[in-house]
């Protein structure tokens, strides 16, 4: 059969086709990670002000009042605006940044030039993907501007608060119109992504990268992609049957005879829990989309850093499987208390505990490789290290909470607040830090500033267990979580410690700021970046100039010789070998 | 297809390393494709059964007359996937005018059924079946109804203008055997989802 041999070979010229509707896998790569970037700092000062509202109720905040006057009125955050703030800040950083930076961002940069490809294979799909998920971004931003303000459901969007369309109240109106619409969007990009990510992997592996050859990272992004594939494909026709509740008076997800504001709603017929089936059904694997490339760059950058090769690290890769399989099972644990029959809660906690297993074996194996190693420390490294204490850390809290038992105390206080901000949140932030710090001379040809690297990582490490810790005393103390204030009531001993997290809040986004400098310092005056500072064997730094050349591999093809992680051995290079050393292995030195 | 696309075969087996699965890579996303719609569907049908079994008076409603529509539809379907499989067939042997044909012969059995379907839809809200009420019993019936059955003849409908996209694109030298043989891939999936919306939203609201 008749096969086109048409290369993308010829690199765009005009500014338009080269940085913004690009096909080049590179500059999606690094579109995906600026719109993180602004969701994450936009997040992040969302956040602020639900700490600031939480601690100091009545105090007024400068300029808020602007942006919402009903919901803010003279900057003072009414108890619904403050769940407004609280829903805006959990979508974007599950969807637009925990989504979108680990697994979009460095996975569209890296995964090609790994594998030794010129680009994905659907170079066109990739642009797309991009762009829808920036247009789901405007319109779940334009939430903010629209009259009665974003929604108040939360990321969950529980129904049937969120399903309601009939009655609005502040947040129940067309910003959770927009929420859905926004997600809907979503979700498309992400399958567009995910099937793209699949076949790249599956056809577009050079000579000798067999699949066993993969860097383990390339596999975590595999994985997810498969995870990806099917859970935002179960999100995708929730997502439209919200929308159909709100819009077109069906009741999909609300129940017969809901009053509310003393008013009947017209609903019939439908199940708040159906709601909660659909989306956990998507949210659980979504956890491990946002963990699972975190997993997989912070194995690389150690593996590098250790210079040996994980105990072995394609046991890391089974284990991946292993949750990427389980996390299709386990949904239910998210409503032990929602009231599906308690016999589904046995069912569903007894694989949620299965999960500890290979995720016990990935930690195991970390710290057993850790153990008596030569580490070089540096910003990478270090981060590394704090994902692993984070997901040790908000992992533990995992066990409590899989126990359908200890789960009635702690459901919905701020122990489970704290326990999915270490676990997904920050470790996968954790994980992209250190991908930063790792991959930023690949992507710029400059170094970042090791300095202020270890410094943003310190205070980064102890400012964000300052904040999260106290979240776990704060559930088993009773805290519920939701609530805008604590006035006068069995809350109020509680107080000192919120205030504690809010400082430290302020104190942990501050620090940010030493890496926002780092980023555009040493992007424009940073050391210029040797070919490969870091000594790696995988692909990405076989390539003829840093940024790689638009083919990546400057009209060659790369041959592959060696499994990924050819470290401590005898070489003309030193201790390495890369994968494209044609060279074999000495003895051990 | 796009003259991006950077498919495996365009570089040639001596530089890149064996696709695991040995297909044009435009033919696996397809297939990826077809299995993250299936759990699109399959989310669908859940959530028409659980609303379903959690209604007391479930109206059943469908008459021997709509029995017999759907199974006439359901022999147009089937019979338009055998009418893919020609142009396939045609098209694997550079038959572009039979290929043609044939995609068009398959498109059109599409159109045909996405008419008797809109027939039945039109009948059935104009006995007053509406997404929130019909005047027999449980209101979500209709939403059920509508959202499974819609979502999937926009399935059909979809497919039909890929057909006579990729069936004149074929004709004219444009596309390659493998468009065609991929939109096939497609045609019996949505062919196959069919074949459980049958018996799940029609048999199991017969009048009894």
């Amino acid at each position: 059969m008749p096969e086109q041999a048409v290369h993308v070979h010829q690199a765009p010229t005009g500014f338009i086709r080269k940085y913004v509707f690009s096909l080049d896998h590179k500059i999606i790569g690094l579109q995906y990670y600026a719109l993180a970037f602004v969701a994450v700092f936009t997040g992040m000062v969302l956040s602020w002000l639900m700490r600031i509202h939480l601690v100091w109720p009545n105090a007024p905040i400068p300029g808020l009042g602007l942006l919402s006057k009903t919901g803010a009125p003279g900057g003072i955050v009414t108890p619904e605006y403050y769940l407004q703030l609280m829903t805006m800040h959990g979508t974007l950083m599950v969807f637009f940044v925990l989504t979108n930076a680990p697994f979009a961002a460095f996975g569209n940069y890296f995964l090609p030039i790994q594998i030794g490809a010129e680009d994905m294979a659907f170079p066109r799909f990739n642009m797309m993907s991009f762009w829808t998920t920036f247009i789901a971004f405007c319109v779940l931003v334009s939430a903010f501007f629209v009259g009665d303000g974003p929604p108040l459901s939360g990321w969950t969007a529980y129904a049937p608060l969120s399903a309601v369309g009939g009655d609005p109240g502040p947040g129940q109106a067309v910003g959770q119109t927009l929420w859905g619409l926004s997600i809907f969007i979503f979700c498309i990009a992400s399958l567009l992504g995910s099937l793209n990510f699949i076949a790249t992997t599956l056809d577009l592996r050079t000579k000798g990268m067999t699949l066993s050859r993969m860097p383990i990272v390339s596999w975590a992004w595999f994985i997810t992609s498969c995870i990806a594939l099917l859970a935002f494909a179960v999100l995708l026709p929730a997502c439209l049957l919200l929308i159909l509740d709100r819009v077109a008076g069906t009741s999909f997800f609300v129940p017969s005879g809901l009053n509310i504001s003393d008013h009947m709603q017209p609903h019939q017929g439908g199940s708040p829990l159906l709601w909660q089936h659909l989306f956990w059904f998507f949210g659980h694997p979504e956890v491990y989309i946002a963990i699972l490339p975190a997993i997989g760059i912070v194995s690389h950058i150690l593996i590098c850093n250790m210079r040996k090769d994980m105990l072995s690290h394609k046991v890391l890769v089974y284990c991946m499987m292993a949750i990427g399989f389980l996390s299709y099972m386990v949904w239910g644990h998210h409503m032990f208390l929602s009231g599906m029959n308690p016999f589904s809660a046995l069912v569903f906690s007894f694989p949620t505990l299965v999960i500890t297993i290979p995720a016990t074996i990935m930690t195991l194996i970390w710290l057993g490789s850790l153990y008596g190693s030569n580490l070089r420390i540096n910003s990478a490294s270090l981060f590394c290290l704090g994902f692993i204490s984070m997901f040790v850390s908000g992992g533990v809290s995992g066990f409590f909470l899989a126990q359908p038992s200890i789960d009635i105390y702690l459901h919905a206080t701020y122990f489970v607040v704290g326990h999915f901000h270490m676990v997904m949140g920050v470790a996968a932030i954790m994980g992209v830090f250190a991908g930063t710090y790792f991959w930023f001379p690949k992507m710029t040809g400059r170094m970042m500033n090791e300095t202020l690297g270890k410094w943003h990582f310190f205070l980064t490490f102890i400012g964000t267990y300052a904040i999260f810790m106290p979240f776990h005393y704060l559930g088993l103390a009773g805290n519920v979580r939701r609530y805008s204030a604590f006035t006068d009531d069995y809350l109020v001993p509680l107080v000192p410690v919120h205030k504690f997290i809010t400082f430290a809040a302020l104190f942990t986004g501050a620090a940010q700021l030493i890496f926002i400098f780092n980023l555009f310092y040493s992007r424009f005056k940073g050391a210029p970046a040797p070919a490969n500072p870091w000594e790696c064997t995988s692909l990405e730094w076989s390539t003829p100039s840093s940024p790689p050349p638009f083919d990546n591999f400057g009209g060659k093809h790369p041959v592959v010789y060696h499994d990924p992680y050819q470290y401590g051995v005898k070489s003309s290079t030193g201790d390495y070998l890369m994968q494209t050393s044609p060279e074999q292995a000495g003895q051990t030195p | 297809m796009s003259e991006a696309t950077l498919d495996r075969a365009s570089h040639g087996a001596e530089v890149m390393e064996a696709s695991p699965f040995a297909i044009p890579s435009s033919k696996l996303v397809m297939w990826l494709f077809i299995i993250s719609d299936a759990c699109t569907f399959g989310a669908m049908l859940f959530a028409y059964g659980y609303i379903r079994n959690s209604a007391a008076d479930w109206p059943l409603v469908f008459e021997s007359a709509s029995i017999w529509n759907a199974l006439l539809m359901t022999f147009i379907l089937v019979t338009s996937s055998l009418t893919v499989l020609l142009a396939v067939r045609d098209a694997a042997n550079e038959n572009r005018a039979g290929a043609f044909k044939w995609a068009m012969i398959t498109a059109g059995l599409g159109v045909v059924f996405t008419i008797l379907h809109l027939r039945e839809w039109m009948s059935l809200i104009g006995e007053g079946v509406r997404p929130f009420q019909n005047p027999w019993g449980a209101p979500m019936f209709g939403a059920s109804f509508f959202a499974v059955t819609g979502l999937h003849m926009a399935h059909v409908a979809g497919g039909v203008v890929a057909l006579v996209v990729v069936g004149l694109g074929f004709k004219a030298g444009r596309y390659a055997f493998r468009h065609i043989e991929i939109w096939a891939l497609y045609w019996h999936f949505v062919d196959l989802v069919w074949m459980f919306v049958v018996p799940l939203i029609y048999l199991l609201n017969m009048k009894r």
